[in-house]
């Protein structure tokens, strides 16, 4: 029993320790300054907003619209490599253990309410994520130019609930000179940030679903990564299991390389038959190796 | 041409990266990322 409970809680520890890991300046939070040190040169794989106190690194989508909003670069090489890279290893897994604001999401979802599971248009409305990524993070930022001849970061002005949550609320609380400049904008972004937990408590990870363009860049992999979710034909006994328990709306039975699917486990844990396995493969064909869990208890038992 | 499709995008992942390093890209990241942005914390 006590095993099955920590099996449970170790995607949350290692998105805790993550979290703490990547926001390690903390004297930041006290001090109401952000690190400035050279690791901040390096892109975090998740959601983790640069201007966070503890942040050691640099976020990836607000890191590629610096460099589309510069006069100087011409093509983002740097930030859309990083995003590759990560994308073709982990995939979505970054959505589901390596994202800061994953982790507030699954927390909320943990209050006991009751839960909305789907909904009609649920399903059109996750391709609303790709038009934020194609649209407020690609092309308002390299096309619409200030006097300077440089972009805006629209998407982090407008939308980025991390931004609020993890940069914007700890800095203004502890910088009175910060504060007075707060107006629009930021009572916007703080209606936004509100809207986005108030819903979590309800709907499993609706910023994930509809909103995050760094979900919707690494879904693009989610066929193609070396983390990937498999399913063994031979011992799926199709009873729809791994269908209830997806709270992120996937039947992996069905479609094991879905890219909606951030990697998290439990339709692994939750298969009676041991028919689908999660890992690195050495290859896009062949099975991974387990990683995340052994046979639920049940298929133990039998 | 799917078994080395991983490979191939990590491979030319990699290969971004250096060229972004290469072109100076790391600097606009640090003086992005080093100071606080005014847009991401709402007051920009």
């Amino acid at each position: 029993m006590a095993k099955k409970y920590i099996r449970n809680k170790i995607r949350h520890y290692i998105q805790g320790a993550w979290t703490v890991l990547s926001n390690g300046y903390l004297i930041g939070f006290v001090k109401g300054r952000i690190w400035q040190g050279g690791t901040k040169a390096v892109c975090v794989p998740g959601l983790n907003c640069y201007s966070c106190p503890g942040a050691l690194g640099a976020c990836p989508i607000g890191s590629l619209q610096a460099e589309l909003a510069s006069r100087s670069i011409k093509f983002p090489f740097y930030v859309t490599g990083f995003l590759l890279a990560t994308g073709a290893i982990f995939g979505r897994f970054v959505c589901g253990f390596l994202c800061p604001f994953g982790l507030v999401q699954d927390l909320l979802y943990k209050i006991r309410t009751p839960k909305i599971k789907t909904f009609k248009g649920d399903r059109a409305l996750r391709y609303l994520k790709y038009a934020v990524l194609v649209v407020m993070v690609i092309l308002l930022p390299s096309l619409v130019r200030n006097d300077a001849g440089t972009g805006t970061p629209w998407f982090c002005k407008w939308i980025c609930p991390s931004g609020t949550l993890f940069a914007g609320i700890p800095l203004l609380s502890l910088n009175a000179d910060l504060r007075t400049l707060a107006g629009f904008i930021f009572n916007w972004k703080v209606g936004v940030l509100v809207a986005i937990l108030a819903l979590s408590v309800f709907l499993y990870r609706p910023f994930c679903k509809y909103l995050c363009p760094l979900g919707a860049a690494y879904a693009l992999f989610n066929k193609a990564s070396f983390y990937r979710l498999k399913l063994d034909e031979s011992a799926c006994i199709h009873c729809g299991t791994c269908a209830r328990v997806c709270r992120m709306g996937v039947d992996p039975s069905k479609k094991p390389d879905d890219m909606e699917c951030i990697r998290c486990g439990d339709c692994v844990k939750n298969c009676p038959t041991n028919a689908l396995h999660a890992g690195f493969t050495a290859c896009g064909n062949c099975k991974p190796k387990q990683v995340i869990s052994e046979p639920a208890d049940s298929a133990k038992a039998e | 041409m799917k078994r080395a499709l991983p490979y191939i995008l990590t491979a030319a992942g990699l290969i971004m990266i250096v060229i972004g390093v290469w072109g100076g890209e790391v600097a606009t990241v640090l003086s992005r990322a080093t100071h606080i942005c005014l847009e991401c914390i709402g007051i920009g």
